[in-house]
C-alpha cells in the first residue's frame, strides 16, 4: 500500500493535477483557494511547467483557453467571485470544444460575499457558467482523497468528450487536511488530432474557434455538441448511496455537506427513523437515475445544501412529483451542524 | 474511541501547528484523522481555532461542534467554547493566560500554567507543546512513537533544530 500523507484539500487538488500531467496553471489568488496556486507556483517551475499569476481572472481563463487549444493539459482555479469573472472564456472553451479543468472552491455570495464555505454556486456551475447553449462536466468531491480521484477523472472525461470540466469544492474541503494516498492516474492523456499544436506541413492546419456567423452552421455545431451531452448523461452519472437499502427518507447532499448529512442520518437511525443518503458525485450530469430509482421506496426526499436551495430543483426534476421534496439549508458561509439536519430528518420522520 | 478536539487561542500561539501535530500523530498510528482550521480574518492578531478528529472510523463532519477534548489558550476562546464541551470531556486550560475556573462539574478540567512554564524553561513560544504534553498524559490519544514522529514531520525542514525544543516542551507537559 502506498503511504498515507496529510494534505489540505487545495494542496491535494494541485498535486493531483500535476500527477495527471497538467503542467500549465493560470490563476489569480483568492481565499479560500489560494493554496492551489501557491502549491503550483512551488512545484511547476521545477518540473518544466508554467505557473502564471495573471493580471485578472478573465486573463487567466483566456490563457487557459489558449493553452488547452494547443492540446496540453492545463487548469485554472478560483473561488466564487473569481469564477464569475472567468465565465466569458469558459463559454468560449465550450463553444470551441476545448477540454480544460476549472476549479471552484466556493465561498459565500453574492457579490464579494464572505470567505467561509458555501455551495451557492450550484446554479452557476450546472446551469450558466457563461452565455450560450452549453454544459460543463461538474464533479463534487466530499473528501480530500476524492478530490484527487475526481481531478484525474475530470481531465480524462473532459478530453474524451472535448468539453470543459469543473471541480466544484468549497472552503471547508479546500482548507481541511485529511490523509491521502497519492496514486498515479489509471489513464493517459487522450490523442488530440484537433489541437492547434503546429502542423509542420504534415497535415491540414487546425482552427480552434467559436464564431459561426451563419445561423444554420452554428445551430448544427450546437446540436452536435448536445448529442455528446446526451451520451454524457447516459454514461457519466455518478452517485454514492449510503444506508439507502431500506430508507424511508432519502437525504440528498453533495460535497462537504454530505459528510454532515451522513452523521445526521446515522444518528436518525439510532433514534428509529429509517433515513439514508444519496450523494451526487457528478452534478452535471445529475444522477437523475439514482434519485428516480427510489421514488417508489421512500416517502420523501430532503435536499440539504449550503445555499438557499439550488440542487433541490434537480431533485424535484428527478422525482417528478412522485413524492414530496423538502429542503434544508444554511448560507452565507454558515456550515450546518449535524444536529440541525437531524432535527429536520426527525420532523419528517414523524 | 473518537477524539473530537477543539484547540483555541490567539493567532501566533501555534494553535494550528498543535492541531497538525495531533493529526499527524493520529495518522502515524494509522487512524482516520481530519484537521480543519478557522481561516477567517480573525486569525490576524485575534483568535484562532482548529478542529481535529481522530477515529477508527471514517470522519463524518470535520467541524467539531461538541468537542470531547478542549484546549484553551486565551480567555475569549475559553468563554466561547467551554459550554460546547461534551459531558465527561477533558478541558485543558493555560492558566497563565486564563484566570477563570471551569464552573461546570461534568467535565474534567486541568489547569496548566503553560506560558509561564515555557518562559521559565527558555522555551518561549512553545506553551502549545506543553499543553500538548498534558493532553498526551491525560488521554494517551496516540502512541509515544507516533507523537515524536509527528513533531519531526511537522517542523519545517529549515527549522529542524527546533525539534528537540518541541519535544522538551512536550516532556514538561507530560510530567505535570
Amino acid at each position: 500500500m502506498s503511504k498515507r500523507v496529510l494534505m489540505k484539500g487545495n494542496e491535494a487538488l494541485a498535486e493531483a493535477a500535476i500527477q495527471a500531467g497538467c503542467i500549465h496553471f493560470f490563476g489569480y489568488p483568492i481565499t479560500p483557494q489560494t493554496e492551489v496556486a501557491a502549491y503550483m507556483s512551488k512545484r511547476l517551475p521545477k518540473i518544466g511547467g508554467v505557473y502564471l499569476q495573471a493580471e485578472s481572472e478573465l486573463a487567466a481563463s483566456n490563457m487557459l483557453l489558449g493553452a488547452a487549444a494547443s492540446g496540453i493539459r492545463a487548469m485554472t482555479s478560483s473561488s466564487s467571485p473569481g469564477i464569475s469573472l472567468k465565465t466569458e472564456a469558459i463559454s468560449y472553451m465550450a463553444g470551441s470544444d476545448v477540454p480544460a479543468l476549472i476549479v471552484n472552491v466556493q465561498r459565500g455570495g453574492p457579490g464579494l460575499g464572505g470567505i467561509q464555505p458555501s455551495q451557492a454556486d450550484y446554479f452557476q456551475a450546472t446551469r450558466a457558467l457563461g452565455h450560450g447553449d452549453f454544459q460543463v462536466l461538474v464533479f463534487a468531491p466530499a473528501t480530500v482523497q476524492e478530490i484527487m480521484d475526481l481531478v484525474y477523472l475530470a481531465f480524462d472525461r473532459a478530453e474524451e468528450y472535448r468539453v470543459p470540466a469543473m471541480i466544484l469544492a468549497d472552503g471547508m474541503l479546500g482548507q481541511m487536511m485529511e490523509p491521502v494516498v497519492i496514486e498515479k492516474p489509471q489513464t493517459s492523456p487522450h490523442e488530440k488530432p484537433w489541437a492547434a499544436s503546429g502542423h509542420q506541413n504534415k497535415r491540414r492546419h487546425n482552427i480552434i474557434n467559436s464564431l459561426y456567423l451563419q445561423a444554420e452552421e452554428l445551430e448544427n455545431r450546437v446540436i452536435e455538441r448536445y448529442k455528446r451531452y446526451e451520451i454524457i448523461k447516459e454514461k457519466e452519472q455518478r452517485a454514492e448511496e449510503y444506508l439507502m437499502e431500506d430508507a424511508e427518507i432519502a437525504v440528498v447532499a453533495y460535497g462537504a455537506t454530505s459528510r454532515i448529512v451522513k452523521a445526521a442520518v446515522k444518528e436518525a437511525r439510532e433514534q428509529g427513523v429509517k433515513a439514508g443518503c444519496i450523494r451526487p458525485i457528478t452534478l452535471w450530469p445529475y444522477p437523475t437515475d439514482t434519485i428516480a430509482k427510489y421514488v417508489n421506496q421512500v416517502k420523501c426526499f430532503l435536499s440539504v445544501e449550503m445555499s438557499m436551495g439550488q440542487m433541490v430543483e434537480d431533485v424535484r426534476l428527478a422525482v417528478n412529483g412522485a413524492v414530496p421534496v423538502e429542503f434544508y439549508g444554511r448560507t452565507g458561509g454558515v456550515i450546518p451542524e449535524p444536529g440541525e439536519v437531524l432535527a429536520k430528518i426527525m420532523e419528517l420522520g414523524r | 474511541m473518537e477524539y473530537k478536539i477543539k484547540i483555541a487561542g490567539f493567532g501566533g500561539q501555534g494553535i494550528l501547528f498543535m492541531g497538525k501535530v495531533i493529526a499527524g500523530a493520529g495518522l502515524a498510528d494509522e487512524k482516520e484523522v481530519s484537521w480543519l482550521p478557522s481561516y477567517g480574518p480573525e486569525m490576524r492578531g485575534g483568535t484562532a481555532n482548529c478542529s481535529v478528529c481522530i477515529s477508527d472510523e471514517p470522519i463524518g463532519s470535520p467541524l467539531v461542534v461538541k468537542p470531547n477534548v478542549f484546549l484553551a489558550m486565551n480567555r475569549p476562546s475559553f468563554e466561547r467554547f467551554i459550554d460546547s464541551v461534551e459531558p465527561d470531556g477533558i478541558v485543558i486550560i493555560d492558566s497563565s493566560l486564563i484566570d477563570e475556573k471551569v464552573s461546570r462539574k461534568d467535565v474534567k478540567a486541568f489547569y496548566v500554567p503553560a506560558t509561564e512554564l515555557a518562559e521559565e524553561n527558555e522555551l518561549n513560544g512553545l506553551a502549545n507543546m506543553i499543553m500538548l504534553g498534558k493532553l498526551f498524559r491525560e488521554t494517551s490519544f496516540c502512541s509515544n512513537q507516533a507523537l515524536k514522529g509527528a513533531v519531526e514531520a511537522c517542523v519545517p525542514k529549515s527549522k529542524q533544530h527546533l525539534i528537540e525544543y518541541n519535544l522538551k516542551a512536550i516532556g514538561i507537559g507530560e510530567n505535570l
